[in-house]
């Protein structure tokens, strides 16, 4: 492993590249086994068994489904803007995958004498004995969700169909106000920290539990919580797919494949999601040393996973009024007031 | 390395401008914009200036931009385009060869070297370029930093009062 390339050495691309591999398998293989927990978890509340027929209780159900909507044939509206068309669930897809290069799954492990952090976009700097990492993490993600709103857009506009622009502008409205609440919920979290990057955010909650930001700042973190599901349009926030009344909202004109890409993002998202507050607030992959640090990140990210699915099986979805109005009168106040208070609380001291 | 990729980015950018001003659709023109907005952010990057290129793609590109595609959404611009605005395209191809022959003009023609800072990239690696940004905005740059957050704040208020209608029934359903 003599050799180097750009002044860096060979083992610094190997690893990079599997890291990029192994996350982005494991988070397709989430993807898929989410969409089956789901409605497994959701009948079993519901009193029902979900999926039962492919496989032992149905653990082939998702490659069942993932099969017959490759094979689907491929339906492009005759008065739809083909180029947007076939754009949008892109655009959808890529920012809900590409987030994961910040979030800090793990410790710093050793292989061959190197040191490799476990986080996609950061290696470890020898000559300062730290690891280096984007140092504007959390705007990345926040970045990456804002722009992940034009492919729900332009599916709704280029579909030419009313329920799906009313959809695609619904979900555009909900996610910039939402967006809002959740990007000033976590300015809290970097009072803190005094910083944007995850690598010392989650440095400075090891040690017990109650060094975890969840509970430095209880609101922030149930703000941060409501305000992303909101923004993933999960239950109850999912208006812009509302199938009673919008049919199925923005991807009503979507088959085969691209409405696959859809349904992927959005679950990629609510991973993505759940893996940032994991790192903010959960203390992310801290734990207890019986076991390795991405276990216990893997566990806290599925615990929240749980989570949304319990919330979907219980509550009813919200009115489109109601759910501004949360947005903006009591979600944005309340988020601009625990700013005050943790801005009083943290220089006085 | 970096000059190829600044001439990538750079291309990319200046490629996705022309298109702003020569798509037909109204919409595309948005979505080029953004992808300008986008290269921009590469470029602030490329500066070490990582904060500036998050907040450049989470206000313009995120935010504001998605406001714009929203109205061209909602107004059904597309009879607009059928139209040739043959004078305004003339005029403004004038304007913009002038001011593009000036700035030449004074690149080639005068000692324009710009001026040094205290800052550059060990300073920003050291101290961190966020923290320089919000000391810089909070000490030296409060008073316009403070004008401009006033400015903001009559402009929500105008366009609440704008647009909120006389007749207290209408109103209530865009409560």
């Amino acid at each position: 492993m003599g050799y180097e390339l750009f002044g860096l050495p060979m083992i610094y691309y190997i690893s990079m590249v599997l890291k990029v591999l192994v996350v982005f398998v494991f988070v397709l293989l989430t993807v898929a086994y989410a969409t089956y927990a789901e409605r497994k978890l959701i009948g079993h509340m519901q009193v029902r068994f979900g999926p039962m027929r492919t496989g032992w209780h149905g653990l082939l159900q998702p490659i069942a489904d993932g099969l017959k909507l490759f094979f689907k044939e491929e339906i492009i509206p005759a008065q739809a803007d083909k180029f947007a068309f076939l754009l949008a669930p892109i655009i959808a897809l890529v920012p809900a995958f590409i987030g994961f290069a910040v979030i800090p799954f793990g410790d710093t492990i050793e292989v061959m004498g190197y040191k490799i952090p476990l986080q996609i976009a950061a290696f470890y700097d020898t000559s300062a004995g730290k690891v280096v990492d984007l140092n504007v993490g959390v705007l990345y993600i926040l970045g990456l969700a804002s722009l992940g709103v034009y492919g729900i857009v332009l599916a709704g506009w280029a579909s030419n169909s009313k329920y799906s622009l009313l959809g695609g502008l619904r979900s555009s409205a909900q996610m910039i106000s939402y967006e809002l609440a959740a990007g000033l919920a976590i300015v809290s979290v970097f009072m803190l920290s005094e910083s944007l990057s995850l690598q010392k955010i989650v440095a400075d909650q090891s040690g017990m539990f109650w060094n975890w930001y969840a509970f430095k700042q209880p609101l922030a973190f149930v703000l941060f919580s409501i305000c992303s599901l909101a923004e993933i349009n999960r239950t109850p926030f999912d208006l812009p797919e509302a199938e009673t009344e919008l049919v199925s909202g923005f991807c009503t004109e979507y088959s085969s494949m691209k409405y696959a890409m859809f349904f992927m993002a959005e679950y990629a998202n609510m991973i993505t999601v759940c893996a940032v507050t994991t790192t903010l607030f959960l203390g992310g992959w801290h734990g207890p040393a019986i076991l390795p640090g991405w276990v216990w990140f893997v566990a806290k990210v599925y615990f929240l996973i749980f989570l949304c699915m319990w919330v979907r099986a219980t509550y009813p979805r919200y009115r489109y009024d109601q759910l501004m109005r949360l947005g903006w009168k009591v979600f944005l106040p309340l988020t601009l007031l625990n700013i005050v208070i943790t801005g009083i609380v943290a220089s006085f001291f | 390395m970096e000059t190829i990729f600044f001439t990538l980015v750079a291309a990319a950018a200046v490629l996705t401008g022309l298109l702003v001003v020569t798509c037909r659709n109204p919409i595309n023109s948005a979505l080029s914009l953004v992808m300008t907005f986008f290269c921009l952010a590469t470029l602030y990057v490329m500066l070490d200036a990582p904060f500036m290129a998050a907040i450049q793609v989470l206000v313009y590109a995120g935010a504001i931009m998605v406001l714009i595609v929203f109205v061209i959404m909602l107004l059904n611009v597309r009879s607009e385009t059928a139209k040739r605005y043959t004078h305004a395209g003339f005029i403004s191809s004038v304007v913009g060869c002038l001011l593009l022959f000036v700035s030449l003009y004074f690149l080639n023609h005068s000692s324009l070297t710009g001026v040094r800072g205290s800052l550059d990239t060990a300073v920003i690696n050291q101290v961190g370029h966020t923290e320089l940004i919000g000391k810089a905005l909070f000490t030296d740059f409060l008073l316009p930093f403070e004008i401009t957050s006033i400015l903001l704040l009559v402009a929500i208020i105008g366009a609440v009062i704008l647009t909120r209608s006389a007749n207290p029934s209408t109103s209530k359903i865009c409560d």
